[in-house]
């Protein structure tokens, strides 16, 4: 399939819709729907670039004079090297070459899509904060990887306007080996917490300040005061070698750590990526409804309702298109893409009770 | 905190805030948790009881109530009134004494601590010396007297605990007048008991513990008469006429002793051991009471055959040839006798025998024959069995209360029809404005019904779920009366009985509608009764349907109990609340959550398994639904597996200790190189010790996922008539929540009236939301078009409330342990949310709609959230925009129990359990507010006495 296959299909230039639809479309038009691919371009230097997000779909559609020409390559033997570097002329023979090259060549590091990078942690707001205190972002995609740290109850000395003064603190106690904290690198054993989500914990029990974090373990900013203070000069070299360490980790993610990203913090800023509830809509016959009961509206599969459940939780992808082959939902999905984008991806109004199982993010 | 601050600070709101929320703890209901002492006043008809954890709680006709805290938090070890006077001596086990007064202010008696005293000795003098055992107020209202370890009576004056030293009556000066020969030192050891003369108050009876008994003369300070008993003296008592005096002792006996100008006499009239010839335990105390017909009443604790009823618990009461011995569930702590308290009667006419046993309170009518019981209306055994959980349903309707309450009298008819004869004080607070009922359900299967609209919590009706099922316990088993001949004549009396027959039986969830009458009732072992009431007694048949929750969920195995048995064929009732519908969830664990909508004829039961939909008008099941997670291997094992796997890892940890040490000693012992393994083992228990003692309180931070067990938990239930599909055509429907932070929303049809019993219900999942947070689901509620949460079923159809907005777009509210969200329906989008844990880390515990009055103007009231959190805070909540308005410290956040066990009232009141006995109230709003208000008048009042000294009031307690 790869290779020699060419379709010719038109797009509204200017409202090109999402990039994920897209994606779909492609797959769709080129039959592979289980294939993970990476979709390419080429610009008007003849350079090869991506298309892998909502900003450069666009610029490739806004761009493109007058045919967009787009490439379709197997993730797997996508040589990210080759990206921006190579002309098309050249990009055209590699794709065929491309087995035997990699054969030849050293084998190099993959440095992955910007796509598949996606922050761990990051140190916020050095600008605001005292330099003996440090504040951590922890970032937590799905259920991949624990956070894994304890924390305890311990004293700590202050400064106080009556001199120094022994008061209770919340300490962090142990580290969970391969957790997200310990990968990070930016918190320790004995580092005393200050604040969690921009709520300072003082005068809050451990019990308390546990049901805080894990309530916002999604998005979990934590202040800390760290054990070992000689470390804050030299912060960023520190940062940079135990990053290096834990690539290692897990390299089928490609999940390089520590982007650290600096950026002001607001208390707010948690509302704004708040994880949405999923809303399943639309009847599962409960089990065993006694006779009579007649299949009226619904003409969905009939999932067992926990293993759904369970599914759901496995795939919060956006994967709905796996059952829609016919030329209709293509002409829906053609039309749905000139539409709003807010509605591009569900779909279109009635079609809810008729379809069944519909996910909204 | 700061988020709530930031938003505008409206001060129109602030006032209005004021006007309508208000934090009181108003009055405990129930019965004093490990009450130590107990005092009467026949003068102001008020009884007095103290506790271990230093309260004094006054009694009075119902209503009439006060109570105060020592500071010491000392167990309270007696308790006496001052003669004639509003005033009240405590005496604590650290050998305080403490001065009480009732006084009025603001149009209200109080309860205030005035004075407290340590009786001290001569420097050097051992604590014995002044350790009081005894306490006399006299009758001038100005002394007390203070029998002491030592023998010593000293003299104190009242109010001010001044110590009078000239008037100690020393063992000393009592011996002077007493021969040498039957005498000595040590016969003077102990003040056992003081009593003055009733005619005479210049007299005082001092008896010692040896046995020794002397007549005081306060005038000329010296001993009239003395009175040598053979047997360690416990109490005594003197007769109305002041002639004879009764004294009871250790060995079961009691004697009487003459009192006659003659002074040398110490032989008694009589001698009697009532429960002998074999040993017997002491009396403790005894009344000989006088009556017109000549047969005195003589009423004494204790006294029981040592190896045959050494264990029982009794007073006995002898009038003639009439004895009964009751014999209590508890330790008797104190008693009294109301009799005749006008000094000039004749004789003591003794109407009412008042004991204070360990667990309850028992009054024994001694007027009516066959001496029956008294059915208090206070101080009630809320824990007879111990209290599962709690139901508040308001503004019952008359019609309602009226036949509960028939109900009840039918089971009440071998009470007393005696008035309460603790009738001081007069109650002056308000009639409640409706009528409230309370509803406990018990271990043993039992749900009682409960006046709580005012201050006494009142036993309305009680209902025994048992009848329905087969258990154990053979019911006749426990009629074990005696037959008339026996000897002791034990007769028992009381309600308190602990031990549950079955655990299965306890009742977990309770629901009643009062509007229909119907009631829904489940609990530990999966059951669900619905039932109706009715005024006749009836035998009928409980119709029976089981739910299979796991359904097609293969290879799960429940290890937890078995279901209940039923009893086959027609079961008798008695007159009111009758089961007619017993579904049982398979398998059989405890209900978690229960919904019963009257109008539509439909009851839903939840478990850590699913739940389920019953229509009980056509007797069928509408559907189940599984809420298990694969992976949750917990809940379907049951609860007892839970503890047996606790149980075996602790025991394979302490084995594989014990192994290690074990397998080093041996190779120790085999000989190779000893120190070397001494050394290792050394190390190890070092490493061991280290570990155990380095190992901190810690808590691991991490995320909920899916694979936590009892996600599949229902925590609630929730019927409601809403736009669950499109927005324009609104239908019933059912919500769950569970524990893993899923909602599930059914589509309900509930064929029309004329065709109910024609046409199945039918169900049909419309909804399934999965909270990111995935905290346990507490709450569920629909908001009509005006934001008004939905009424209750046929509360319109009763003309009681506004109908619902069906016009407007609807909102659905989710609480969780963590948050509180609003979202639009029929489609689910989120609008708005409250984070609490996020932001306090406090967790949601209870909350309940609630409504509010001001205080100020009738017209206006809100609906707001009443939310308990689990550090003990209440917070209200505004709804629909959910804001934080105010915030209440209210139970220990330690207490565990008291948080699980709290109710609120629809209209800002709420109770929880301080104790297993014993209810607090409390009140959340300005308008709503049950709480004491009465005054003890003083018959006559005596000016001289009455030296306020206010700054040295203590404020007694109320908080």
């Amino acid at each position: 399939q790869f290779g020699a296959e060419f379709r010719r299909f038109s797009l509204d230039r200017y409202k090109p819709g999402k990039f994920e639809d897209f994606y779909k479309l492609i797959l769709h038009i080129h039959h592979i729907a289980n294939l993970e691919v990476m979709i390419g371009y080429a610009d008007v230097h003849g350079d090869l670039l991506p298309i892998n997000n909502d900003d450069n779909f666009f610029k490739a559609v806004s761009s493109a004079h007058p045919l967009l020409r787009v490439f379709i390559q197997r993730q797997d033997e996508v040589d990210y090297s080759n990206f921006g570097t190579n002309t098309l002329s050249r990009k055209k023979k590699a794709l065929v070459t491309l087995r035997n090259d990699n054969l030849r060549r050293r084998p190099h590091i993959n440095i992955s899509m910007p796509h598949d990078f996606r922050p761990v942690s990051s140190i916020i707001d050095v600008d605001i904060l005292p330099e003996t205190h440090r504040r951590v972002r922890l970032y937590r995609h799905g259920c991949e990887k624990p956070l894994g740290f304890y924390i305890r109850d311990g004293t700590s000395v202050r400064v106080t306007p009556h001199g120094l003064e022994k008061v209770p603190g919340i300490f962090i106690s142990r580290m969970v080996p391969g957790g997200l904290a310990e990968s990070t690198g930016l918190l320790a054993v004995n580092d005393e917490v200050l604040e969690v989500n921009g709520i300072e914990v003082a005068g809050k029990t451990l019990d308390q300040v546990t049901d805080m974090m894990i309530a916002n373990s999604h998005n979990l900013i934590i202040t800390v005061k760290p054990a070992n203070q000689r470390n804050n000069i030299i912060r960023s070299s520190r940062m940079s070698g135990s990053s290096g360490q834990s690539t290692d980790s897990t390299a089928s993610h490609h999940s390089l750590p520590t982007p650290h990203v600096l950026q002001n913090f607001h208390p707010d800023e948690m509302e704004s990526d708040e994880e949405a509830d999923i809303v399943i809509e639309g009847g599962l016959e409960p089990q065993h409804i006694p006779k009579l009961h007649s299949l009226t509206s619904t003409s969905l599969s009939r999932i067992n309702g926990s293993s759904l459940s369970h599914r759901l939780q496995r795939d919060l992808v956006l994967n709905n298109s796996s059952g829609r082959e016919s030329n209709g939902n293509l002409h829906k999905l053609l039309s749905s893409l000139k539409t709003d984008p807010r509605h591009s991806l569900v779909i279109p109004r009635g079609g809810i009770e008729e379809d069944g199982t519909v996910i909204t993010l | 905190m700061r988020r709530f601050l930031r938003p505008g600070h409206d001060p129109v709101r602030e006032r209005l805030k004021r006007d309508l929320f208000q934090f009181n703890k108003t009055v405990e209901h129930g019965f004093p948790h490990q009450p130590s002492a107990l005092g009467y006043s026949p003068f102001l008809r008020l009884m007095a009881i103290g506790t271990r954890s230093g309260a004094i709680k006054l009694y009075g006709a119902p209503g009439v109530e006060f109570m105060g805290l020592h500071e010491e938090n000392n167990t309270v070890m007696q308790i006496h009134f001052i003669p004639d006077q509003c005033q009240l001596v405590t005496l604590l086990d650290d050998n305080s004494l403490h001065l009480w007064s009732l006084k009025q202010h603001g149009g209200t008696s109080e309860l205030r601590e005035e004075h407290r005293f340590t009786l001290k000795g001569p420097p050097g003098s051992p604590p014995s010396a002044t350790q009081v055992t005894a306490v006399l107020p006299h009758s001038s209202r100005e002394v007390l007297y203070l029998g002491t370890e030592s023998g010593n009576i000293f003299v104190v004056e009242l109010p001010s605990f001044r110590v009078l030293e000239d008037r100690t009556i020393t063992p000393e000066a009592v011996l002077q007048r007493i021969p040498e020969d039957n005498c000595n030192r040590r016969s003077c050891e102990l003040v056992e008991a003081l009593r003055e003369h009733p005619k005479n108050p210049d007299q005082i009876l001092i008896g010692y513990s040896r046995g020794l008994i002397v007549l005081w003369d306060l005038q000329n300070n010296k001993a009239t008469h003395h009175f040598l008993g053979s047997q360690q003296l416990e109490n005594l008592y003197w007769q109305r006429d002041g002639s004879k005096f009764i004294s009871c002792h250790y060995d079961g006996s009691y004697s009487q002793w003459p009192v006659s100008s003659d002074s040398r006499q110490s032989e008694p009239l009589e001698n009697t051991v009532p429960y002998g010839p074999f040993p017997c335990k002491a009396i403790s105390k005894i009344y000989w009471q006088t009556t017109k017909n000549g047969l005195p009443y003589i009423i004494f604790q204790g006294g029981m055959p040592r190896a045959s009823y050494g264990d029982r618990h009794s007073i006995s009461v002898i009038h003639g040839s009439q004895q009964t011995a009751f014999d209590f569930t508890s330790r008797v702590i104190d008693f009294f006798i109301i009799f005749s308290s006008d000094p000039a009667a004749e004789f003591d006419d003794p109407s009412a025998l008042v004991v204070l046993a360990e667990e309850e309170l028992v009054v024994i009518d001694l007027k009516s024959a066959g001496w029956p019981a008294v059915h208090p209306p206070y101080l009630a055994s809320l824990h007879c069995s111990a209290i599962t959980c709690s139901h508040h349903v308001s503004n019952i309707p008359l019609k309602l209360w009226e036949r509960i309450i028939s109900a009840g009298s039918k089971q009440n008819i071998h009470y007393s029809s005696m008035p309460w004869p603790i009738d001081g004080g007069t109650n002056i607070a308000p009639d409640p404005p409706q009528r409230d009922l309370l509803l406990t359900g018990h271990e043993d299967g039992t749900v009682r019904f409960w006046d709580a609209s005012g201050v006494c919590l009142h036993l309305l009706y009680k209902l025994s779920t048992v009848r329905v099922f087969l258990t154990d316990a053979d019911p006749n088993d426990n009629m074990n009366t005696l037959g008339e001949d026996e000897w002791p004549p034990l007769r028992k009396v009381g309600t308190f009985d602990p031990y549950s027959d079955d655990p299965r039986l306890g009742i977990q969830k309770i629901y009643l509608c009062k509007y229909s009458g119907y009631l829904a009732v489940a609990g530990t072992a999966g059951q669900v009764l619905v039932m109706e009431l009715n005024d006749e007694d009836a035998e009928h048949v409980v119709d029976h349907a089981e739910a299979d929750l796991l359904q097609d969920q293969e290879g799960y195995r429940w290890k937890g109990h078995e279901k209940l048995k039923t009893r086959d064929g027609p079961v008798r009732f008695e007159a009111g609340f009758q089961p007619f519908v017993l579904v049982q969830c398979q398998p059989p664990a405890v209900v978690t959550s229960l919904a019963l909508h009257s109008e539509w004829r439909l009851v839903a039961f939840g478990t850590s398994h699913g739940f389920g939909l019953f229509d009980h008008q056509q007797k069928r099941l509408v559907f189940v639904k599984c809420t298990l997670h694969p992976s949750d291997q917990l809940a379907l094992e049951g609860p007892l597996s839970r503890v047996k796997s606790l149980k075996k890892s602790l025991r394979q940890s302490f084995r594989r200790i014990r192994r290690s040490r074990v397998s080093s000693r041996k190779r120790r012992g085999g000989g190779g190189n000893a120190s070397e393994v001494q050394e290792a083992n050394a190390k190890f228990d070092q490493d061991v010790l280290q570990e155990m003692e380095l190992a901190p309180v810690q808590r691991k931070i991490e995320a909920r996922s899916a694979e936590d067990s009892f996600t599949g938990f229902v925590r609630t239930l929730y019927f409601a008539d809403t736009f669950l599909r499109d927005s324009s055509r609104h239908c019933p429907s059912l919500w769950a929540g569970t524990n893993g932070g899923t909602v599930y929303a059914f589509c309900l049809r509930v064929p029309p009236a004329e065709r109910r019993m024609d046409e199945p219900v039918r169900a049909e999942q419309a909804k399934e939301i999965q909270l990111m947070h995935r905290a346990p689901v507490v709450g569920i509620l629909v908001l009509d078009g005006r934001s008004t949460p939905l009424p209750e079923p046929l509360e319109v159809a009763h003309d009681l409330s506004k109908s619902p907005d069906m016009q407007g777009s609807h909102q659905l509210l989710v609480v969780s342990e963590e948050q509180f969200k609003v979202f639009t329906l029929p489609k689910v989008s989120s609008k708005l949310k409250l984070k609490l844990t996020a932001l306090e880390g406090c967790r949601v515990r209870k909350v309940t709609v609630a409504n509010f009055g001001s205080c100020k103007t009738d017209d206006y009231s809100e609906n707001d959230l009443a939310v308990l959190t689990n550090l003990g805070d209440i917070q209200i909540i505004s709804l629909p925009f959910l804001k934080l308005q105010i915030r209440y410290p209210c139970i220990r956040k330690e207490d565990v129990s008291g948080i699980a066990s709290c109710v609120f009232t629809k209209y800002g009141q709420g109770f929880y359990l301080i104790s297993p006995s014993e209810f607090e109230r409390f009140s959340l709003s300005t308008k709503w507010l049950v709480e004491p208000r009465c005054i003890v008048d003083m018959p006559e009042v005596t000016t001289n006495n009455h030296v306020h000294k206010p700054g040295t009031e203590n404020a007694a307690r109320k908080s």
